[in-house]
């Protein structure tokens, strides 16, 4: 008994968040002293700021994989979404509040969402290939169909949205200033919800187990076919959710701008610790995954490296960070193969 | 004499479903261009552009079936592919002399280059997912990024072109005034993956770990080698890609070609590669390139139609044959279960 709780003292931690919070601090320090400007209020309120529009496609992505999916149309998704309710709003003359727009992308990416959780969930087919030729499909429709093209103006709603602040600090040695966007609520209401539901409700729990193993899931009960449907039903509206952010706080609706983010944001999920085979995560994980590739990208000024070693950088991330949580996985199974602490094992996941 | 001849064809049919369902979809789309565009469209030029142009991402694409077989993905066939061909325009500015001509032995030697450039790509691949266990989607994808952002730190971003002229001629050339060279080298590779697939141990050993790795462990068989060779002759298949992309375009760009990546896999899916492994044609996989090479040749013959619907209809057509699959598959379970109905009825 004394020996078995010695060992656990000294053992290292089996969740791969503690790893990325440790890999970002490590970055985070070696940022600050390079240039002395990392820890400072308004580059801090800048990360949080480009932080909001992929932290929410990282809340949907999240639940989608935790389901044992994938999904790589959101960005697609989201911005036909966006498109359509700006042209929309445009057309009508609107000048009420971001209320409505909102509301309308949701609806939108709703049934969009639908359209993927059709085929995945109640024709069974793999989530990678039915979202790769979905997210040909919206693009289709958006550049195709509605024509798309940039829109230089938005709604003044939409407008006054984007650039409204909570608050405003200021860099005493520079003299930036940074606002917070009033959007970062949106953010912070999203992964309330999120958590909530993923925690607290039988719909959330059911994500789990249908990413865990769908026969047992069947077997005990929940409704597989139908929580795959709701998860991309749910996912589509959050995406939605993230491009009219988008659009609101770059003042303009770009409708091609948002493509290929999805691989960076997956990445960002999965080394947080999320599964790729589905049913285990954390949604803290998920959000420190998500800021340590925001941090990457953003900080690539402060520490004097020219923007184009970006792309080399956060690939040598994704395959450090996931060869690490890849790592952490293995061993797990090695351990509970060898049958020790097989039950806290079992306990702790 | 009729009879033998329909019931050969539906057991032609039978064996193979899949393949031949598109192959019917190819003969409709060509009796459609007959019946509209049948001047534009059947000319010998018109054929031998379609055949210069699709080796650049049926070459990759081949290489995604590999990959596909064993269950994994690989998306990084474009990073490979124009970090190939990046390298190799640079090695052949520096081959080319003062009066802009360069020897017929550098194109040899730089399609040797490129070859050992995609096999180390490949191995880094390979390594990555086979002994640092990342999942196969996530490994490529930040090989992707690796790769490309390399390109872009060497380049800036700027096109790659000043080489000799001699290459993109030598490549564009018509064996017999007739076949185009990228088609000859798209064939070639095409052929040794088949035989690979088809006629070596190492085939079935692939198909084995992409049914089921676990068995195929147990039978003895080295996963970690099977899955470097994999990758390791995807990223040659790739870098291959990338020379034909260099001819094509005469020049070399970080942001060449970055449809291909989901391109790659929307014909490997639809040439009946199965996403979780284990199942999958050299067949099948070349009938989809000529398809989506002919879809989109013919759909540009109608200039009223936006060439935007192109990946409208791709996607279209990629979930219609994946529903398609589906039905077909579970007609036998249902005939099963109505035969089980009658016998307990009659019991």
């Amino acid at each position: 008994m004394n020996k078995t709780l010695e060992k656990k003292k000294f053992s290292l931690p089996h969740s791969s968040e503690p790893y990325v919070f440790l890999v970002l601090l490590l970055l985070c320090i070696l940022i600050e002293i390079r240039s002395g400007q990392f820890f400072t209020a308004n580059n801090i309120v800048d990360i949080c700021s480009a932080m909001i529009v992929p932290g929410l496609f990282a809340a949907g992505t999240f639940m989608v994989i935790i389901s044992g999916g994938i999904d790589i149309s959101f960005p697609a998704l989201a911005s036909l979404a966006t498109y359509a309710t700006t042209r929309l709003m445009l057309n009508m003359n609107y000048e009420g509040g971001v209320l409505i727009p909102i509301l309308i992308a949701l609806a939108i990416g709703a049934v969009l969402g639908a359209f993927n959780g059709l085929f995945i969930g109640y024709f069974d087919l793999p989530a990678m290939i039915v979202t790769l030729g979905s997210s040909n499909v919206f693009k289709g429709i958006m550049q195709g169909a509605l024509k798309s093209k940039q829109l230089a103006v938005i709604p003044v709603g939409m407008r006054t949205y984007g650039t409204s602040a909570l608050f405003t600090v200021q860099n005493s040695q520079s003299g930036l200033t940074s606002r917070m966007p009033v959007a970062f609520i949106s953010l912070v209401l999203v992964y309330a919800v999120v958590y909530f539901v993923l925690h607290f409700t039988m719909f959330g729990r059911g994500i789990f187990a249908v990413g865990g193993n769908d026969i047992s899931a069947h077997r005990a009960g929940i409704h597989v076919k139908r929580t795959k449907f709701l998860v991309y039903v749910f996912a589509g509206m959050i995406a939605s959710l993230a491009g009219v952010t988008r659009t609101c706080m770059m003042q303009q609706c770009h409708p091609t701008n948002m493509l290929g983010m999805e691989m960076n944001i997956i990445a960002g999920v999965v080394l947080g610790g999320t599964a790729m085979a589905g049913g285990s995560g954390t949604l803290i994980g998920c959000v420190l995954g998500t800021l340590l590739i925001v941090t990457v990208e953003n900080s690539m000024i402060l520490l004097g490296i020219s923007t184009t070693w970006k792309s080399v950088f956060v690939g040598a991330i994704i395959l450090i960070g996931t060869a690490i949580s890849a790592y952490q996985s293995t061993r797990k199974i090695r351990k509970k193969k060898i049958g020790e602490d097989a039950k806290a094992e079992g306990g702790a996941a | 004499m009729k009879k033998p001849l329909t019931s050969k064809l539906s057991t032609m049919y039978r064996n193979d479903p899949h393949q031949w369902r598109l192959v019917i979809l190819m003969i409709v789309w060509m009796v459609f261009m007959a019946l509209t565009r049948f001047r534009k469209f059947y000319t010998l030029i018109n054929f031998q552009t379609m055949s210069s142009q699709f080796p650049e991402f049926g070459l990759m694409a081949l290489g995604v079936m590999l990959t596909m077989i064993t269950g994994g993905i690989d998306l990084s066939v474009v990073g490979t592919a124009n970090l190939t061909s990046i390298l190799m325009a640079f090695m052949m500015i520096g081959a080319t002399d003062a009066s802009g001509s360069m020897s017929g032995g550098t194109i040899i030697l730089a399609f040797l280059l490129a070859i050992v450039i995609g096999a180390a790509c490949g191995a880094l691949n390979g390594f990555t997912i086979s002994k640092l266990r990342i999942p196969p989607i996530l490994a490529t994808m930040g090989a992707n990024e690796l790769f490309s952002g390399i390109c872009m730190v060497m380049t800036n971003g700027n096109a790659i072109s000043k080489f000799s002229r001699r290459y993109a001629e030598t490549i564009n050339n018509k064996l017999f005034g007739l076949i185009p060279v990228q088609l000859l080298i798209f064939a070639a590779m095409a052929a040794v993956v088949w035989f690979m697939l088809n006629k070596t141990s190492y085939g079935t050993k692939l198909y084995l770990l992409g049914t089921s790795s676990k068995a195929a462990w147990f039978s003895g068989i080295n996963n970690t080698g099977i899955l470097m060779k994999t990758y390791i002759t995807s990223g040659i298949c790739a870098a291959l890609g990338g020379m034909i992309m260099l001819a094509n375009y005469n020049s070399a760009r970080a942001d060449y070609g970055s449809v291909y990546t989901l391109q790659c896999v929307l014909i490997v899916v639809l040439g009946g590669v199965n996403p979780n492994g284990g199942k999958g044609k050299v067949s099948g996989v070349v009938l989809a390139i000529c398809l989506l090479r002919m879809l989109e040749t013919g759909i540009n013959r109608f200039p009223k139609i936006s060439s935007y619907y192109i990946s409208l209809i791709w996607g279209g057509v990629l979930i219609l044959v994946m529903v398609l699959n589906y039905f077909a598959e579970r007609r036998p379970e249902r005939e099963i279960r109505k035969m089980q109905k009658k016998q307990a009825a009659k019991a």
